[in-house]
């Protein structure tokens, strides 16, 4: 069993009181908007130290454990838009990693730094038009030319795309194909050549703003290259396994509060003379349900304390994300039809439940790319 | 385009391939292509179809279809069945279908059972695209518990006087007129009765409602405080309402499950036309073996769903009393929603990130879908029947 301790119970109290004062309420009018107000709920975690629980004290980061990241990532995971998580777990899991782990000092203090005290929004820019699960593919390219690099390209699907101030962007930086060549490098959106080219709409975390981004000759210092020249890819698929590991975390108190819920609305609805909770076949599907979500818990927690360890989580966080991404579709299919019609409107929460949910499986690499790792990790 | 070109005849004698029904097909092809199709996302922006869609489609003889020729109607239930299989492969959707022929359920019963009058009234005008109808059983408190209706309907004089609310009525903003589930008698469903109502009667008033799917169908929340409606605007006899519905269901389940298979088979041809043309890690999806697997796979349910559903829709047809019909419409009904959850989902699947923007097809069929297992009785309903007619009583 996992050593929560009551220090970690005491946190995921406050964040659980803090979704509920600070998101919850809010939330509706986020997804109508289709944006967030981001750096001004940034700010208000990095007050609270939410943004860099396991970061560099030199860095305002809070030099906690994992298990605080995991706390964190579940109580936001029940929050009621789960686009609020994404914008979240792409400041403190996905675009930062790198830059925490890899970046100079002085890229750490003018770029990290500012992300864990809420003051920048981060975006990591990964996914092309004709690059997406396929991250060897991709082929925005920054060229050398003295001190800089001049970037040219297009970035899609980018989470916080629009609001952010910084970019974690992966790009080609030498003419060998594939995984090789290329790095991670800091690009400040204020750049020239840095641009917006849509606002995409999305089937669910609309509340999330998501880009597509051109890079037009934007002119970077070479020194905000993060980590090791041409070592990208690699520090990409290592940061990936973070962006894995919190949406799961995530979507296990998602999954959770989702079927309370349902449970609840069964008890007090009724139909044809009872609760409708009062059907059998009802209870055991949520048993089912609950039983996987418990199931995926502990593997996560599992993954947690190997993470803790400094062990190599990738086959943990591959295969939490294929059981999760299925697990989440399930739960919120199920909660959605156990509501009726009620459930098809967008007044109920189960309706944005299921358009939220349904990324899970495709965003931070496909269900068929885990299975692609997994079946190499077998030797197939 | 397709993998299994759903025209082609299956033999000779098809019912669905005879020289009317594929001049029929060829009609709607054109009419989904030319007048729904470069329209659609902007009607699901405005959150509802526009009126002249109604009349084209009535000039095109398409709303009359189905109905007895004595109401002004033409053709078979299979024509209908016909057209929604065609507009939602030729790239319209579930949505239009629910709203473009919301009288297919708003109508039949005044066709069947109404005076002359309300004939004459309120069925030949929507036949012919200039009204609206809607039918309004569902109730906040009831859903798929139809003998619940708590509606009233309280004769006085010459008029009744109906008060109480109904909820997730289709079209419901946009109808002249609700063919009302109302409560004229005692408890339970033989107090049950159909009741034409005006929506621009005093006392009757309507709220939009905003769902997950369905954006171009609009949907109403409606409530009647008062409403003096005449009694001659009764549909068939007092307490005759349930047994009404109930008759009807069969139909509207059937367009349902054809919505379902028909919509499998559109996400089928996307996801094919998409697969061959998407490169990942330097060649097209349509390569990669699992792909291939997974999409013959998705034919293959939607393929089973059609076969089954116009099996049953062509006993249904022909009065057959082959097997037990009512078991089998529920089935039909199961059959054809699983496959199309299934093949919708996997079809934003292989489209990856695209799959999960707005304006891509695949995206507006998932969220158009979803709602075919809970309308007309939901998929769990659909089994309780199935279980009660094969003798397993729940006491």
């Amino acid at each position: 069993m996992v050593a929560f301790t009551e220090e970690h119970q005491a946190f995921r109290k406050s964040v659980r009181e803090f979704v509920e004062r600070e998101i919850d309420p809010y939330v509706d009018a986020w997804e109508r908007d289709g944006a967030m107000p981001t750096h001004e709920l940034f700010a208000k975690m990095g007050a609270l130290g939410y943004l860099g629980l396991e970061y560099d004290p030199a860095y305002d980061g809070g030099g906690a454990d994992h298990l605080f990241s995991v706390v964190l990532a579940e109580e936001i995971g029940r929050c009621d838009a789960a686009g609020v998580g994404m914008a979240i777990a792409v400041q403190t899991d996905m675009a930062t990693p790198s830059l925490a782990r890899f970046g100079s000092r002085e890229l750490k203090e003018r770029y990290l730094a500012p992300a864990v005290r809420g003051e920048m929004v981060a975006a990591i820019a990964v996914t092309e038009p004709d690059a997406g699960s396929d991250v060897a593919g991709l082929r925005t390219r920054a060229r050398r030319d003295g001190d800089d690099w001049v970037i040219d390209g297009a970035k899609l699907y980018i989470t916080n795309g629009v609001q952010a101030d910084w970019l974690c962007l992966l790009a080609r930086t030498s003419d060998e194909g594939g995984a090789r060549g290329m790095s991670q490098i800091v690009v400040p959106t204020s750049t020239p050549g840095v641009s917006v080219s849509r606002k995409l709409d999305k089937l669910g975390n609309r509340c999330s703003d998501t880009a597509e981004l051109a890079f037009d000759g934007a002119r970077v210092p070479v020194a905000n290259t993060i980590g090791t020249h041409g070592r990208g890819f690699q520090q990409q698929m290592a940061q990936f396994q973070n962006e894995r590991m919190v949406a799961c975390y995530g979507r296990v108190g998602a999954c959770e509060r989702a079927l309370d819920r349902t449970r609840d609305y069964l008890t007090q609805r009724t139909a044809f003379g009872g609760p409708l909770i009062a059907n059998q076949y009802l209870t055991y599907q949520l048993a089912e349900l609950y039983a996987r979500v418990d199931m995926c818990r502990h593997y996560n927690y599992a993954c947690a304390e190997a993470y803790e360890r400094g062990e190599d989580t990738s086959r943990f966080a591959t295969i939490a994300k294929l059981a999760i991404g299925r697990l989440c579709e399930d739960v919120a299919r199920t909660c959605l039809q156990y509501h009726g019609g009620i459930g098809y409107m967008e007044e109920t929460w189960t309706a944005r439940f299921l358009r939220d949910m349904r990324i899970t499986s495709i965003g931070g690499g496909a269900d068929e790319v885990m299975l692609q790792v997994v079946a190499k990790m077998h030797g197939m | 385009m397709t993998a299994v070109d759903a025209a082609a005849p299956v033999s000779a004698h098809d019912a669905w391939s005879t020289p009317e029904r594929r001049e029929l097909r060829a009609l709607v092809r054109r009419f989904t292509v030319r007048e729904v199709v470069p329209q659609l996302e902007e009607w699901e922006d405005a959150g509802q179809l526009p009126r002249a869609l109604h009349r084209r489609a009535g000039e095109l003889g398409l709303l009359a279809l189905g109905f007895p020729a004595a109401a002004g109607g033409d053709g078979e239930h299979l024509d209908t069945a016909l057209v929604a299989e065609e507009l939602i492969l030729a790239g319209g959707s579930s949505g239009v279908c629910a709203g473009l022929f919301t009288h297919g359920i708003a109508a039949p019963h005044i066709a069947l059972h109404g005076s002359a009058e309300l004939v004459d009234r309120f069925v030949r005008p929507t036949l012919r695209g200039e009204l609206i109808g809607s039918l309004g059983i569902t109730e906040p408190g009831t859903g798929s518990d139809v003998a619940a209706v708590t509606t009233r309907a309280v004769r006085d004089g010459d008029d009744y006087v109906v008060t109480g609310a109904k909820t997730f009525i289709t079209s419901g903003i946009r109808a002249d007129y609700v063919t009302t589930a109302v409560r004229t008698g005692g408890p339970g469903h033989r107090g049950i009765s159909l009741l034409v109502v005006e929506t621009d009667r005093p006392g009757v008033a309507r709220t939009r409602l905003r769902k997950m799917g369905w954006h171009c169908s609009d949907t109403a929340t409606i409530s009647y405080d008062e409403v003096r409606v005449p009694a001659t605007q009764l549909v068939g006899e007092e307490g005759s309402g349930f047994r009404q519905i109930m008759e009807r269901f069969a139909t509207e389940r059937l367009s349902l499950a054809v919505q379902a298979y028909a919509t499998a088979q559109r996400c089928v041809d996307l996801t094919i036309d998409w697969a061959r043309q998407r490169e990942t890690f330097g060649a097209p999806l349509a390569s990669r073996q699992v792909v291939r697997h997974r999409i013959a796979q998705m034919a293959r349910r939607a393929t089973v769903a059609r076969t089954y559903v116009r099996d049953v829709l062509a006993r249904y047809e022909a009065g057959s009393r082959e097997g037990d019909l009512v078991t089998e419409l529920a089935m039909a009904k199961n059959t054809a929603v699983e496959a199309c959850d299934w093949v919708v989902d996997q079809a934003v699947q292989l489209h990856g990130g695209a799959g999960y923007l707005h304006g891509v097809e695949v995206e507006r069929h998932y969220r158009d879908a979803r709602i075919l297992g809970i309308g007309g009785g939901t998929n769990e309903i659909m089994d309780e029947v199935v279980a009660g007619r094969l003798g397993l009583d729940p006491t």
